[in-house]
């Protein structure tokens, strides 16, 4: 079986900072790959060179076998990479149907203009935000939205574009214990269809409740790689602080 | 979230409909005041609508194009002197090539050269803003000098006659005898940019971009394109902004566009964008640069000191960003 993606000997670095050093593995359709790391050790940076943010100053990453080079996130949206950031990405001037269609708005004719169809887009929104279990007006800004319903709408346009890679960075970090038991159900279900998963947290409940695997980082090197169910909570905490 | 349904639908209604409120009061101002005094009337009188549709072409036409690059998060100062180089460069082109070609065709060759020269000015302003990441009021305020000096340079100091009989049928000629051209082809500009900024994706953009440019990018915006097609549109209405006072004032002059700078930012602020990006519509800023244009021709009407404009305009802008912050606040809370 091919991996649906694989990352060789990535490195990534910021002046004199090596964010990212040599960091190698793979993942396989409906796997949900968890990275662990403390604060600074590389995870954000890992994903950001997969969803094309960076470009990594060394190694390659193959999506089902082919090497791909994204210059750019849309590179990577197109390839059927979707990314929820830490920092959520969200315009907060815009309403949840604008943000979840962001770059990709569904247009409609009228009066033989090309208009955009607000209508679709929230109508959509809202279904795909009913499947979360969440209700927040959809005709406000998303400024006026609380932490858990901004996440909401964040994994909301992941899922909405039918991603075959999932990212998923510090996604429960925000939350109340029930969206946070919420996101985890998601996860398996999203990995019911399929969907390969990167999920990363500083949460060892939810690690264990929805990896696959665990990889962890420190000060931007691989220090290991466990199945999670041959693994337990102390093993990777030895592993993050370099024990 | 409950909140906002809590809060009056009243005040919410008013946060949004007070410049309209505000204009219509100006309007009934004027209009008591000028029966109550001499007995005349303010807004019945075509010539009066006409001039003051007029004064507003020039700062509108500068509005509309800031309004997007304020809403994008940036500011362009340079357009004022925008406006003054390309009345220059038509004029200079219709002196030179009327004597060897009908006037039409002169006129027809001064418009995309002016049109061209303002483009100028916005390429270099959205070079220096998208791919230098020089701060748009360092970046515009620098071509601010450049457009500036060449407008002089290209006037030899003076303002620059043309007698072109097309130039100033276009500048000073009515549709029907009643609409101003001007004022027409303000009036389709303003129809086109409220298209483009509320029903298409490069308006859509234009929000994204003021309101999280990280988000924008990562949205897979080229956030970098945008930003440079957006002060090229704000450079070509300043150059259409040119043209049009050489139309009226059959002369074209550096500093044409110097004084309406300002009441150009002046109209979005009063629409209600917000200069630090993300807000702000077309139709506020029509109805800004129409409070402004009432407030200026309104106070010369009933006589009073020319200088009381700067004041009341002063205190409009004061006054809409005070009712933008509690508008903010009805909002939210
Ligand atoms: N854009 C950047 N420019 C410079 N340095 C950066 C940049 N992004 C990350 N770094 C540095 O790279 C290192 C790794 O950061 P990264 O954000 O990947 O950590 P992380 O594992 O995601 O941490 P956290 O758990 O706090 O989110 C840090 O030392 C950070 O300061
Ligand atoms: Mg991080």
């Amino acid at each position: 079986m091919t991996p649906i993606l694989e990352a060789r000997n990535l490195t990534k670095r910021f002046g004199g900072v090596t964010a990212l050093n040599n960091v190698s593995f793979e993942l396989f359709p409906g796997e949900v790959l968890a990275l662990a790391g403390d604060n600074g050790a590389g995870k954000s940076t890992l994903i950001k060179c997969i969803s094309g943010v960076h470009l990594p100053e060394e190694g390659q990453i193959f999506l089902e076998g082919k090497e791909v080079r994204f210059s750019n996130p849309r590179e990577a949206r197109a390839a059927g990479i979707e990314t929820i950031y830490q920092d959520l990405s969200l315009a907060d001037n815009l309403d949840v149907g604008a943000n979840v269609f962001l770059g990709r708005e569904p247009m409609r004719r009228r009066l033989g203009l090309p208009m955009l169809d607000r209508a679709k887009m929230r109508s959509e929104a809202s279904t795909v935000l009913d499947t979360l279990d969440i209700q927040t007006a959809l005709d406000r800004p998303v400024n006026a939205l609380s932490g858990g319903q901004r996440q909401a709408v964040a994994i909301g346009r992941a899922i909405y574009w039918k991603a075959r890679l999932l990212i998923m960075d510090e996604p429960t970090a925000a939350l109340g214990v029930p969206e946070q038991r919420k996101v985890v159900e998601l996860i398996h279900r999203l990995k019911a269809q399929g969907v390969a998963i990167i999920f990363i947290s500083h949460n060892l409940g939810d690690i264990f409740a929805v990896a696959d695997r665990i990889l962890v980082l420190l000060r931007g090197s691989k220090a290991g790689e466990r199945k999670a169910s041959e693994t337990h909570g102390d093993e990777i905490v030895k592993l993050m602080v370099g024990a | 979230m409950n909140d906002v349904r809590r809060s009056s639908p009243f005040l919410r209604w008013l946060a949004r409909a007070w410049s309209w409120l505000f204009l219509l009061f100006m309007i009934l101002f004027f209009e008591v005041w000028a029966r109550a005094s001499f007995n005349a009337t303010f807004l019945f009188n075509p010539t009066n609508i006409q001039s003051i549709l007029l004064a507003a072409v020039q700062p509108l036409l500068l509005a509309l194009g800031q309004t997007l690059v304020i809403i994008a998060g940036g500011i362009d100062l340079s357009v004022g002197f925008t406006v003054g180089l390309a009345a220059v460069v038509s004029a200079r082109v219709m002196q030179n090539f009327d004597p060897l070609m009908p006037a039409a065709l002169s006129f027809a060759l001064a418009c995309p050269i002016a049109l061209l020269a303002g483009l100028g000015v916005g390429a270099v302003n959205g070079f220096l803003v998208a791919r230098l990441n020089v701060p748009p009021f360092i970046g515009t305020l620098g071509m601010y000098g450049v457009a500036r000096g060449l407008g002089f340079l290209a006037a030899a100091g003076n303002t620059v006659p043309t007698d072109n009989p097309v130039n100033s049928a276009m500048g000073n000629g009515f549709l029907f005898g009643l609409i101003p051209i001007p004022v027409l082809v303000t009036a389709v500009v303003v129809l086109v940019m409220h298209y483009v900024l509320s029903q298409t994706k490069f308006g859509q953009y234009t929000y994204a971009i003021g309101g999280n440019r990280q988000a924008a990018v990562r949205a897979g915006i080229n956030v970098t394109r945008h930003t440079m097609q957006l002060y090229l549109i704000t450079a070509l209405l300043a150059g259409l902004a040119g043209l049009i006072y050489t139309g009226r004032f059959t002369a074209g002059a550096a500093q044409a566009g110097e004084p309406t700078l300002l009441d150009s930012i002046a109209a979005v602020v009063i629409g209600g964008a917000s200069l630090f990006g993300g807000a702000g519509t077309i139709t506020g800023t029509v109805i800004g640069a129409l409070i402004i244009a009432v407030i200026q021709f309104g106070l010369v009407f009933i006589n009073v000191q020319p200088f009381w404009q700067f004041i009341a305009v002063g205190l409009v802008i004061i006054l809409s960003v005070l009712v933008d912050q509690s508008k903010s606040q009805v909002v939210k809370s």
